[in-house]
């Protein structure tokens, strides 16, 4: 890594540089003419969250990742964009280490969350993944009742009285704007709900844990538009409390909801910066070629 | 279709002159069908009925709830009662189930949640040849190899530990034969677990990659995913394989037979030998002389046919119940 530290630049008050990437990873992707010197990082105030340090991932033989460099800075919203197949799934699933419960699936390198590696093996993997909520590409309530769906994962984690627990549950429903639709139906199944109402469900059942990071993977993809403002609005929301990071394959949706965005192409990092400047005026020509849909 | 678009078709077709559909063949197939199923209901209800017309004598003779509430059986003074091999169908299938069961969920639990990709398919080939072995094979190993070793090794133990206790000792008494009871409803378990288990190895992989995913993904544990969200998932496929798994063992004959003892005797000892419906039958048809012999053990042949009748559909109530459950909320 040779840019300088975003906690260094904050303490000796730096004025950010006139370039707005962060932590550009040029890896033999782009860059042929751009000289690493150019990779700046803005002093944006925000402390990493997440700091991913080359990062490979495999399936089986399959090479995924190649040598990921990124720093997710921490309650702002972090887009993933990309064609299919370039690894930004992969890369969101290394963040709860979901990808382990397949043999056969591999990570090398380091993800350090708060300084610790979250790779490493005596890493407590379910206390991970309460500090890091995951939303699905289809909403995947629990065969159990609405307030059962968001109190499950509380109860893993915390003994609540009775009245703690109504309290938490009506929480994270508000949190995940779905109460007021659900507030007289607490007890019906989670099935009972729209595609819609039901990812915000999944939602707030992430929130309830009371996580950091909240990765949402294609969390709009399976909802009609209405649906998909919703959540929209709720990432806005949610971003004062939680460092999120999302996947789509909506370049509006990224540009619409995320702060940063970084654009993947067949398994490298191609370009990571602020989503304004990475749309308005994007450094690499791979970028410029898939923003204007010239491929992808 | 619409008139117009059926003569524009009609107009094709002569234009190619291709040849019109045989409305014979459609025919015929609608009457193969309708009496392949109509043959289904005739059989059961001839089978039903031979049963009423031959249990009528010992029925006329004994009265039915007597002849079920009665252990006696003596063929010389051609007094019978079926309550000794009603009870050891439904023990020795209650004994089957209550240690097949577990023993199936943490096989299903094993090959679709923890087993490493190249012992899957190992494990599950091995637990549906289990399913193939012939039950006679079930019964020679049963009494020729189980049974001794069982006798020798597991009952001491059992009476030693199990049976000092309070209330459920009394069950673990009894000779240390090696058959009885007991050990026809281990050989049963044995006999139903392929069925149970591959049943709930099909429908735990039946649950969306997403939802395990999430389970996991809000930092459950294997455990607390299977139990919480792969059961309730699945449970009707789960119960369908339970009573699969019970229909077999309330009628399983020739395993059953080797191994139980058959002695028409009521004992709380589960190590004493007893009898069942199927292996009561099964051991006496030839010998039966007099009528009301032969309609005793047809009248035991009816009982096991409501048995099964009533465990299909109390489990058809259930999935109802439950299906009906899941809309009604939907609604």
């Amino acid at each position: 890594m040779t840019q300088p530290d975003a906690m260094t630049l904050n303490r000796t008050g730096d004025t950010p540089p006139v370039d707005t990437r962060i932590a550009l990873d040029v890896s033999g992707a782009v860059g042929e003419t751009e000289s690493p010197a150019t990779e700046t990082q803005t002093d944006t105030g925000v402390q990493p969250k997440l700091d991913v340090r080359q990062l490979n991932f495999h399936y089986g033989k399959f090479h995924a990742l190649h040598d990921i460099n990124i720093r997710i800075p921490e309650q702002k919203v972090t887009a993933f964009i990309g064609p299919s197949g370039c690894g930004k799934s992969t890369l969101l699933r290394t963040f709860n280490r979901i990808y382990e419960l397949y043999p056969g699936q591999r990570a090398a390198g380091e993800i350090l969350m708060d300084g610790r590696n979250i790779l490493s093996r005596r890493e407590n993997i379910n206390k991970l993944r309460a500090k890091v909520g995951m939303v699905f590409q289809k909403p995947t309530p629990f065969p159990m009742s609405i307030y059962d769906n968001i109190a499950y994962g509380v109860r893993l984690y915390e003994r609540l009285s009775r009245h703690a627990m109504d309290e938490r549950v009506e929480w994270a429903l508000k949190k995940a704007a779905l109460w007021d639709e659900v507030k007289n139906i607490l007890r019906q199944s989670g099935k009972a709900l729209s595609g819609g109402q039901q990812q915000r469900l999944c939602i707030a059942r992430a929130i309830a844990v009371k996580p950091e990071v909240l990765l949402l993977d294609e969390p709009t993809s399976a909802l009609d538009p209405i649906s998909t403002l919703k959540i929209e609005e709720l990432v806005t929301e949610l971003k004062d409390s939680y460092t999120i990071v999302i996947v789509t394959h909506n370049m509006q949706q990224a540009a619409r909801v995320s702060d940063y965005t970084a654009f993947m192409y067949l398994g490298k990092l191609v370009e990571f910066a602020q989503t304004e400047t990475l749309f308005t005026n994007p450094a690499s020509q791979q970028t410029e070629d898939y923003i204007t849909g010239r491929f992808g | 279709m619409n008139s117009t678009a059926v003569e524009r078709l009609d107009e094709s077709a002569q234009a190619e002159n291709r040849r019109a559909p045989r409305p014979l063949g459609d025919h015929l197939l609608h009457w193969a069908s309708w009496s392949a199923a109509v043959a289904v209901l005739l059989v059961l209800g001839a089978i039903l009925v031979m049963l009423f017309v031959g249990a009528r004598p010992a029925f006329e003779k004994f009265g039915f709830f007597h002849f079920l509430s009665t252990a006696e059986w003596n063929p010389v003074t051609e007094i019978f009662g079926g309550l000794s091999p009603l009870v050891g169908t439904l023990v020795s299938s209650a004994i089957a189930l209550l240690i097949g069961l577990p023993m199936s969920f943490g096989i299903a639990l094993f090959i679709t949640e923890m087993a490493p990709p190249w012992l899957k398919r190992p494990v599950g080939t091995t637990i549906e040849l289990l399913a193939a072995i012939p039950s006679i094979i079930y019964g020679m190993w049963g009494l020729f190899v189980f049974a001794p070793f069982f006798a020798d090794h597991i009952q001491p133990l059992m009476t030693e530990t199990l049976g000092r206790l309070p209330l459920v000792g009394a069950l673990f008494q009894g000779p240390p034969l090696g058959i009885g009871i007991f050990t026809a409803g281990l050989i049963l378990a044995i006999m139903i677990v392929p069925f149970i288990a591959s049943v709930m190895r099909d429908v735990f992989d039946t649950v969306p990659a997403e939802l395990r995913e999430s389970a996991y993904g809000v930092g459950s544990t294997t455990w607390e995913v299977v139990w919480n969200v792969v059961l309730p998932y699945t449970k009707v496929g789960v119960l369908g394989g339970i009573m699969l798994g019970l229909g077999r063992a309330l009628g399983e004959t020739m395993a059953v037979t080797f191994v139980i003892g058959n002695a028409h005797e009521l004992h709380a000892a589960l190590f004493m030998p007893g009898n069942s419906i199927a292996s009561t039958i099964a051991n006496e048809f030839t010998e039966a002389d007099g009528e009301v012999y032969t309609a005793s053990l047809i009248a035991l042949a009816l009982i096991l046919f409501l048995i099964t009748f009533v465990v299909l559909a109390v489990a058809k109530i259930m999935l109802i119940r439950m299906t009906t459950h899941q809309e009604g909320r939907k609604a």
